[in-house]
């Protein structure tokens, strides 16, 4: 494609402030071959000679039944805070490495973690899921018969309703991608469309809702309109394509996609069909958003436009001038990103990003964009927007809509600012 | 296979589906009854619907409370190591944080009996009896003020009882609208 200018898309001119690039530099090697090729960031010290390591000079390891990353990678790990009181350590989470991976999945070791009463340890050949109340015959499913039933496969993302609330805090706190966004992570989920059941056990006309429990011991619930419940909730047995890890959810959980994510009742035992929601506990006392009128906004379920640079972040430090790739990941529980823009300087100039394929609704998004460092002060940031026109908000938008208090759900506009020394830091810009 | 040896079999098909009730599903779940899932159906809408026979009273609820529940939420529901359960009224309005407690902002009483039953003690969840989960929430309610000390709660009263933020709360207007 021509650019209106009629300059070669591989051209150095910044596409926005503080040495943001093109982001077809790269993406589209062809057109950039034929603007002449291009040399960025070459340094001028040779390669050391090589010599063939023992590795190379010796058979490997045999076969493993279970395989696991390379023990170079042991920093990739899930991060967890002790718990408040040492005397109840299964409530809390663990969070998702982002600044160490790439691409748009989790891996299953990987997924976040959250859970209020420890990971029941569940037989499948005991477990059960019943479907009751308005319907016309209430049912029991064994996990055996469940997966005998035609199933769906969707990539989705999970997002935790209280993702980013580290943002909210009024001075900037030193948190990384991990610390700040890694309640958060993308699956392949498949399993049972929760329709095919409902309409087995014959949806009484009265019911407006479903209660979904776990057989976890805190036997978590919560109430969902009957509308998503028919629309694309999953009931999983699945993840990234091998039974779903105990941690989310095993031997089966509920995938309500795009919704807070205390709403995706893992270790799944029941659902009940009601004509009012029943205002558990996370739907009162928790995920609701307290406004300064005092009044809270409560069944808060999509999660809305949001988007973070995961690469370079705090604690992948920058190493010099020259080129960069600015990598992120960006999300909507509403649909599908049409947009990711980059900035350099604080928010004052914006280019677009590229998104890599796929793009998927309600699953997360990597975008890249080139950056040219030249080693002065910036101040990076990211700015989603989805197909129903929504544009990631401001840090300040926010506090003026909700205030501070709210944070749940708190999708603002994040900000790592880059020193002269190349160290990454969270500001609030 | 011809085109008419093909729609006569689509035919025969659809027949066949007809007969039976939505056979185009697998029908692998098995009937039980509501009676037979009763261990499971634990909860409780704030119409009180699922709310047990049983009743407590607020002296008993503080005994109840100083045995199995004081050592994580403190005396008097005062708090630490976890959640505080009493207190935190006119917190709510502003910008400074706010105290949402069981008194301050639960709007159901309901939902303290729904969550306590199923979910707490913490380390022995499910283990109290229903007397003793009334009771407890008597003492609670009691302790913000909202009942009196010589209310007992049980199916009837409990499900009346009513919370001081009970109009605190609005959906939130950008999820879409449940008729
Ligand atoms: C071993 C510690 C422990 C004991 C004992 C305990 N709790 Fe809890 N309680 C917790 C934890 C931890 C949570 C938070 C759970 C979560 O995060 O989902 C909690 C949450 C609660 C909440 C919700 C608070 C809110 O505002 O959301 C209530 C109400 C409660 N407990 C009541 C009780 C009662 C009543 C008892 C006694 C019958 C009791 N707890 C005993 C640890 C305990």
């Amino acid at each position: 494609m021509a650019r209106k200018d009629n300059k070669p898309d591989g051209d150095l001119t910044p596409a926005a402030g503080n040495g943001i690039l093109n982001r077809r530099l790269f993406l589209e090697r062809t057109l950039m071959a034929g603007a002449g090729g291009i040399a960025l960031g070459a340094s001028g010290a040779s390669a050391e000679p090589l010599t063939n390591p023992k590795w190379t000079m010796e058979p490997g390891a045999p076969f493993n039944p279970y395989g696991k990353p390379s023990r170079y990678e042991d920093k990739t790990v899930r991060q967890f805070a002790a718990p408040a009181n040492p005397a109840t350590p299964g409530v809390g989470s663990s969070r998702t490495p982002h600044h160490l991976l790439d691409g748009m999945i989790t891996p299953n070791s990987l997924h976040f973690e959250r859970s209020h009463g420890g990971v029941p340890d569940i037989d499948p050949q005991q477990h059960r899921l019943v479907i009751h109340g308005l319907v016309k015959k209430p049912l029991s499913f064994t996990m055996e018969a469940l997966s005998r039933y035609p199933m769906t496969s969707r990539v989705s993302f999970i997002e935790c309703g209280g993702n980013s609330g580290g943002l909210s805090a009024p001075a900037a706190a030193p948190l990384n991608v991990q610390g700040i966004h890694g309640l958060l992570s993308c699956a392949e989920w498949t399993g049972v469309k929760l329709s095919t059941l409902l309409d087995e056990a014959g949806v009484d006309p009265a019911a407006k809702w479903i209660l979904a429990e776990g057989a976890d011991s805190q036997s978590v619930s919560r109430s969902i309109p009957l509308a998503k419940a028919l629309d694309d909730v999953l009931v999983c047995l699945y993840q990234n394509g091998e039974r779903i890890r105990p941690e989310n959810g095993y031997p089966v959980r509920l995938l309500v996609p795009g919704y807070s994510g205390n709403m995706n009742i893992k270790w799944l035992r029941r659902i009940k069909l009601v004509d009012a929601p029943i205002m558990t506990k996370d739907e009162t006392s928790k995920y609701t958003i307290l406004l300064p009128t005092g009044k809270a906004w409560q069944f808060v379920f999509p999660l809305e436009v949001k988007s973070t640079i995961t690469r370079p972040s705090p604690g992948l430090d920058l190493k010099g001038p020259g080129f960069y790739e600015i990598s992120g990941l960006a999300w909507s529980g509403n649909g599908k990103i049409v947009k990711v823009e980059v900035s350099a300087d604080g928010g004052k100039s914006w280019a677009p990003a590229a998104l890599q394929e796929p793009v998927l609704s309600k699953a997360l998004t990597r975008f890249r964009a080139p950056w040219n460092w030249n080693g002065g002060p910036a101040i990076l940031q990211s700015r989603a927007t989805d197909d129903t026109g929504m544009v990631q908000p401001s840090r300040a938008q926010i506090i003026a809509e909700r205030g501070l208090r709210g944070a749940y759900h708190f999708n603002v506009i994040q900000s790592w600012n880059v020193d002269e020394k190349g160290v990454l830091a969270n500001v609030h810009a | 296979m011809s085109m008419l040896e093909r729609s006569i079999l689509a035919a025969a098909f659809s027949i066949a589906a007809g007969l039976a009730v939505a056979a185009d599903t697998p029908q692998l779940g098995q009937p039980i009854s509501e009676a037979d899932l009763a261990a499971w159906d634990i909860s409780v809408g704030p119409n009180g619907v699922g709310l047990p026979a049983g009743k407590g009273t607020v002296a008993q609820g503080e005994a109840v409370y100083a045995a199995k529940c004081q050592a994580c939420h403190g005396e008097k529901g005062a708090g630490r190591p976890n959640d505080v359960l009493v207190g935190g009224f006119d917190s709510l309005p502003g910008d400074k944080p706010a105290l949402k407690t069981v008194g301050s902002f639960w709007p159901y009483p309901t939902t303290f009996f729904d969550y306590v039953r199923r979910a707490m003690p913490w380390t022995s969840p499910k283990t109290l009896t229903n007397d003793e989960v009334y009771a407890v929430a008597a003492y609670v309610f009691s302790l913000n003020g909202i009942i009196k000390a010589d209310e007992v709660m049980d199916a009837q009263t409990l499900p009346k009882v009513r919370m001081p933020n009970r109009d605190g709360f609005t959906p939130f207007p950008r999820s879409p609208k449940v008729d």
